[in-house]
């Protein structure tokens, strides 16, 4: 890991990566301090004598939006919401998908199997229809929309995961651990799972990505974040009639949506070029 | 090969029998009360109480799912609760302009990952590599409607080259086609890149320059096979990509497959509808997965059956 750790750091993509994150984090945490206004106030000078949006200038930076808040307060506020759900959602994603990939790797027999045939019913549903389905007979609140993409999104690391460990238990080092007589915890906690966690950080780094995404796209269907509590997806949605006339509504948003998931898979991506040593060279 | 293709149709009929059981579960168990919604607001008591015993809900579980499954069987997909017909129906006159969306969206991801992974592959290391690499990034991260919107604004408004959406016309199909193809012509131009890398290090391509042959002989003739033809089969894998990204694809260009269908029953917490094409993407699924297994070995004979 610290060879790992080294060589990371030597990556220029990847540490841009980790840069935006921080940027795009220290928003989100500061937004109160940051945000020149609240993010749900509406402006009776926010909006032209006809109604319609302001563009970007002096007194609104990015414009205001079709109820003439300012875009940039709710963008600020918007990275909260994108951020807690991609890190609350993935993180049971990973959670689950390790201790389901991990046990079925390791016990084997009836268990791992039904557990693997439950990955492989999951992964006949397209993800995002399933999410809407979830989405649509559960009223949508932050948390549910976190707990619809985590039940989507920790198949993929389950089998990873599983593979990983079917591999490992199989080694000669842990047929030795077991002559010698280490119990099975010992032998789990202390020779196999500390094995997955490179693996486990870079699934877990790229599924934010994913998640970010779903995120912003079920809140563009209308069914994930509610308006008025912004979030880069539904910003979109609100706003997306006006896209000819005021594409920045759409575009600044649309643009912090790349960003963030764009950094978590330069991040993910530089990860796995730094842990994996075969993957390297390419 | 024939035990084989046995064994992976019987796993493809269990699970597709798994997704009918979660779509049911999704459909009659978890749902507040499916009678009342299939009556509307304003039916009485007596109304909802017959169809109640119409639809079944009045039985035993495992008995409603039998019922349920056999309706499957006959093509029947339950009925829309705001739109007065069978989900069947529904979903089959919108099918075939998905079909289309996707055959565009494969053609759109084969062009441009295959292009553009060869280009970065042939010049590695280079600035082309690079900007390839970049731009592979970009695809693979972007949300799918805001490429949408922002292919609308800049061909569709602004240039005005396509219509604004609709359907009808090869000029119609071109902006969806394309933004369901982006996505997966990030992977493609990934996939492609370090597989040609790969075959261009072997011994055998050593030997083809050895013998004199040019390079464009080498890349085109030689490694080109062997690099691609493997990823090519794995085509029918992208099916589940593209059944969610034509949601948000045919929402945006106003396309009338069964994203949109499934967009206005979104809006209308239409969940039967929503059901409907959950499963019929599953089945899509099950049978893409089982045409890549048993394309793959064809294309790449070091694959083995198991």
């Amino acid at each position: 890991m610290a060879g790992g750790l080294k060589r990371f750091a030597a990556n220029r993509i990847a540490l841009f990566g980790l840069v935006l994150i921080a940027v795009i984090v220290g928003a989100a945490l500061f937004a109160p301090w940051l945000a020149p206004y609240p993010p749900n106030e509406q402006f009776f000078e926010g909006l032209t004598l006809e109604g319609a949006p302001l563009p970007p200038n002096a007194e609104f930076w990015l414009g205001t939006d079709q109820l003439g808040r300012d875009l940039l307060s709710r963008l600020i506020y918007g990275a909260r919401t994108s951020l807690v759900v991609g890190v609350l959602a993935n993180g049971v994603a990973v959670l689950l998908g390790t201790v389901l990939g991990v046990t079925a790797g390791y016990v084997r027999g009836v268990v791992g199997s039904v557990i693997m045939r439950f990955t492989d019913l999951m992964m006949a549903f397209p993800a995002l229809l399933l999410a809407i389905a979830l989405a649509a007979i559960f009223q949508p609140s932050l948390l549910i929309v976190a707990l619809v993409i985590a039940m989507v999104n920790w198949v993929q690391i389950a089998r990873v995961v599983y593979t990983e460990t079917t591999a490992l238990a199989e080694r000669d080092y842990i047929e030795a651990c077991r002559a010698l007589g280490a119990n099975w915890p010992r032998i789990l906690f202390r020779h196999i799972v500390p094995h997955l966690v490179p693996t486990v950080l870079v699934y877990a780094t790229l599924g934010i990505a994913t998640t970010v995404l779903l995120e912003a796209t079920l809140s563009f269907l209308g069914i994930g974040v509610r308006p008025p509590e912004p979030s880069w997806g539904n910003i979109i949605y609100e706003n997306q009639t006006y896209f000819a006339t005021a594409p920045w509504l759409v575009f600044i948003p649309g643009a912090a949506i790349l960003l963030l998931a764009l950094a978590f898979n330069l991040v993910g991506d530089g990860l796995r070029d730094a842990l994996d040593p075969t993957q390297r060279g390419r | 090969m024939a035990a084989y293709l046995a064994r992976r149709i019987v796993q493809a009929v269990l699970i597709l029998l798994g997704v009918t059981f979660v779509t049911f579960v999704l459909l009659y168990l978890l749902p507040a009360d499916p009678a009342r919604q299939i009556a509307g607001r304003s039916a009485t008591a007596a109304t909802v109480q017959s169809i109640r015993q119409q639809l079944g809900l009045d039985l035993p579980l495992w008995q409603q799912y039998l019922r349920y499954l056999g309706n499957l069987v006959q093509g029947d997909m339950g009925r829309s609760y705001i739109q007065r017909t069978g989900v069947a129906p529904l979903v089959w006159s919108r099918l075939p302009a998905t079909l289309l969306l996707m055959a565009g969206a494969i053609v759109c991801e084969l062009v441009i990952g295959l292009g553009a992974g060869i280009l970065a592959a042939v010049r590695r290391g280079k600035p082309a590599d690079t900007t390839v690499m970049v731009a592979s990034f970009l695809g693979v991260s972007a949300p799918q409607f805001v490429v949408g919107i922002l292919l609308l604004y800049v061909f569709a408004v602004r240039l005005q080259w396509f219509p604004i959406g609709g359907y009808g016309t090869f000029a119609h199909l071109v902006l969806p086609a394309l933004t369901l193809g982006i996505l997966g012509g990030g992977w493609y131009s990934r996939m492609t890149r370090s597989s040609m890398v790969d075959v261009l290090r072997q011994d055998y391509i050593r030997t083809a320059r050895a013998k004199g042959a040019g390079e464009r002989r080498v890349v085109y003739i030689h490694a080109l096979r062997n690099a691609v033809l493997p990823l090519i089969a794995m085509i029918g894998l992208d099916i589940g990509i593209f059944m969610s990204g034509a949601v948000v694809v045919e929402s945006v260009f106003g396309w009338p497959g069964i994203g949109q269908l499934t967009w206005q029953a979104i809006q209308q917490v239409d969940i039967p509808v929503i059901m409907g094409v959950t499963l019929t993407a599953a089945v899509f699924i099950v049978l893409g997965n089982l045409l890549a297994d048993l394309i793959a070995p064809l294309a790449d004979p070091r694959i083995k059956l198991r």
